[in-house]
């Protein structure tokens, strides 16, 4: 589903990504973690070409994401992306917010549009939320939101860049249930997170990312068994021990 | 107080209105003209593309160093030398106003373009909207909110630098009254008014920004 090789990413004279390579096959679950700083978020965003990288190839579903022939709004509309700051649109309701890109790149209907973020809204728990601005919903409300907004345009895989950082711990759980759910029904996920416990219960796989470089690539039960980096042992003793 | 002749208003109120439509024209003409034109300064002020930005950035450091005066002079002699025919004076202030306010227009805009979260883009990008929808769409409504009590605050500023039309032999209100003033010997009464118009049509414009200000959701 997602094929990513070799990946270099600079900022300026700073190398954030060198030479990456990992998979997510249909259907598989992966959370990416690691230290702050280790490049974890650029990874992702350079997925959905968010953030363009200098050498090296990503693919989705077949389709090169840095080829100047690729329709990238195309690409990133069949991509649902989950940001650490939600970055809901102020000036809407949360139902425009989930109605938005289904009306403008896929084309439905205002009516037909509404009727499926109805649906949607309903389904992350916030079925009486349509009509609320975002400054008027929780931080964990928020983030369900543009889940819902993600959703929406049925994407074939989900990106999620730390969606649980930037909220109060009380709310953290009601996002999680509903990532889980997600990935219960069967949907490709990349999730950077700091949370073990999730990746303990939902990931197929863990790559742990440290200084620009995906330093292990291991099926969860291992990871937090026996990592087999020195580096990944010092994290996890660290995350864990909190 | 019997010495004031406050009849001279009534008298000369024809005068004084075409005045005060003169002074309309240019505030109108030159928000509209000069928010169009700002607009297109700014999104090539916040483009990457070197050739776009330093030219963009160049004629608003220009025109913002240049005093208005000087401005209306500049257009009032050199537009009928490069176009090689007279053009009115309306016609040149009307431009100068426009090229002028566009520098300030620009900055507003801009501010209030940089002024929404990155992140917005990101979000909307990644839905797979095209970069002129996520403009239009998501960047615009906000930045317009945001800068709409500083173009009300430019508005002000604009009405009372059209007093400086006269410089260009045009009428407008304060130029209007002042010829009253001095061809009737009624300059208390004449100043007066000017002054009463002035605050009441400033003082109401701050205020709705002020309102506006207050009723956003921060």
């Amino acid at each position: 589903m997602i094929v990513i090789e070799d990946l270099h990413k600079s900022y300026g004279n700073q190398q954030i990504l060198c030479g990456c390579s990992a998979t997510v096959n249909l259907g598989e679950v992966v959370v990416v973690c690691g230290p702050s700083g280790s490049g974890k978020s650029t990874l992702i965003k350079c997925i959905n070409g968010l953030v363009p990288f200098e050498r090296g190839a990503i693919t989705v579903d077949g389709v090169s994401v840095s080829s100047p022939k690729t329709d990238l709004p195309a690409l990133r509309s069949r991509i649902g992306m989950v940001f650490q700051s939600f970055e809901l649109y102020p000036h809407m309701t949360a139902l425009q917010n989930v109605s938005l890109a289904q009306i403008h790149v896929l084309k439905r209907s205002r009516a037909e549009a509404d009727a499926r973020s109805e649906k949607i809204l309903a389904r992350v728990g916030l079925g009486d939320k349509r009509d609320s601005r975002p400054s008027q919903l929780s931080g964990g409300q928020q983030q369900r939101v543009s889940i819902a907004r993600a959703l929406a345009m049925d994407p074939q895989a989900m990106l999620f860049d730390e969606p649980t950082s930037a909220l109060d711990p009380e709310m953290i759980n009601e996002v999680l249930e509903v990532m889980q759910e997600l990935a219960l029904e069967g949907m490709t996920m990349m999730v950077v997170t700091h949370e073990m416990g999730f990746a303990q219960r939902v990931a197929d796989r863990v790559l742990f990312m440290d200084r620009g470089q995906i330093v292990e690539d291991t099926p969860t039960a291992q990871f937090f068994t026996a990592p087999a980096s020195e580096r990944a042992k010092q994290f996890l003793t660290k995350v864990l021990t909190h | 107080m019997s010495d004031f002749d406050w009849g001279v208003i009534a008298r000369s109120s024809g005068f004084l209105a075409d005045g005060m439509a003169l002074s309309a024209l240019l505030v109108l003409v030159a928000t509209v003209g000069g928010l169009i034109l700002g607009f297109g300064l700014a999104l090539m002020r916040l483009s990457s593309h070197r050739l776009l930005s330093v030219p963009a950035s160049a004629y608003v450091t220009v025109m913002r160093t240049l005093p208005l005066v000087l401005v209306l002079f500049w257009f009032y002699f050199l537009v009928p030398l490069a176009i090689g025919r007279p053009v009115g004076s309306l016609a040149s202030a009307l431009l100068a106003f426009v090229l002028f306010e566009a520098a300030f227009y620009c900055e507003i805009v801009r501010a209030g373009i940089s002024n929404v979260r990155n992140g917005q883009s990101d979000a909307g990008l990644a839905t797979g909207l095209r970069r002129t929808q996520v403009l239009r769409l998501i960047i615009l409504p906000q930045a317009l909110r945001a800068m709409m009590p500083l173009v009300l605050n430019q508005i002000v500023i604009v009405f009372q630098d059209t007093s400086l039309v006269y410089v260009v032999s045009l009428h407008d209100f304060l130029t209007a009254a002042s010829v009253v003033a001095s061809r009737d010997g009624r300059a208390t009464e004449m100043y007066t008014l000017v002054a009463v118009v002035y605050l009441v049509i400033c003082l109401s414009t701050t205020k709705a920004a002020e309102f506006y200000r207050k009723g956003l959701p921060s």
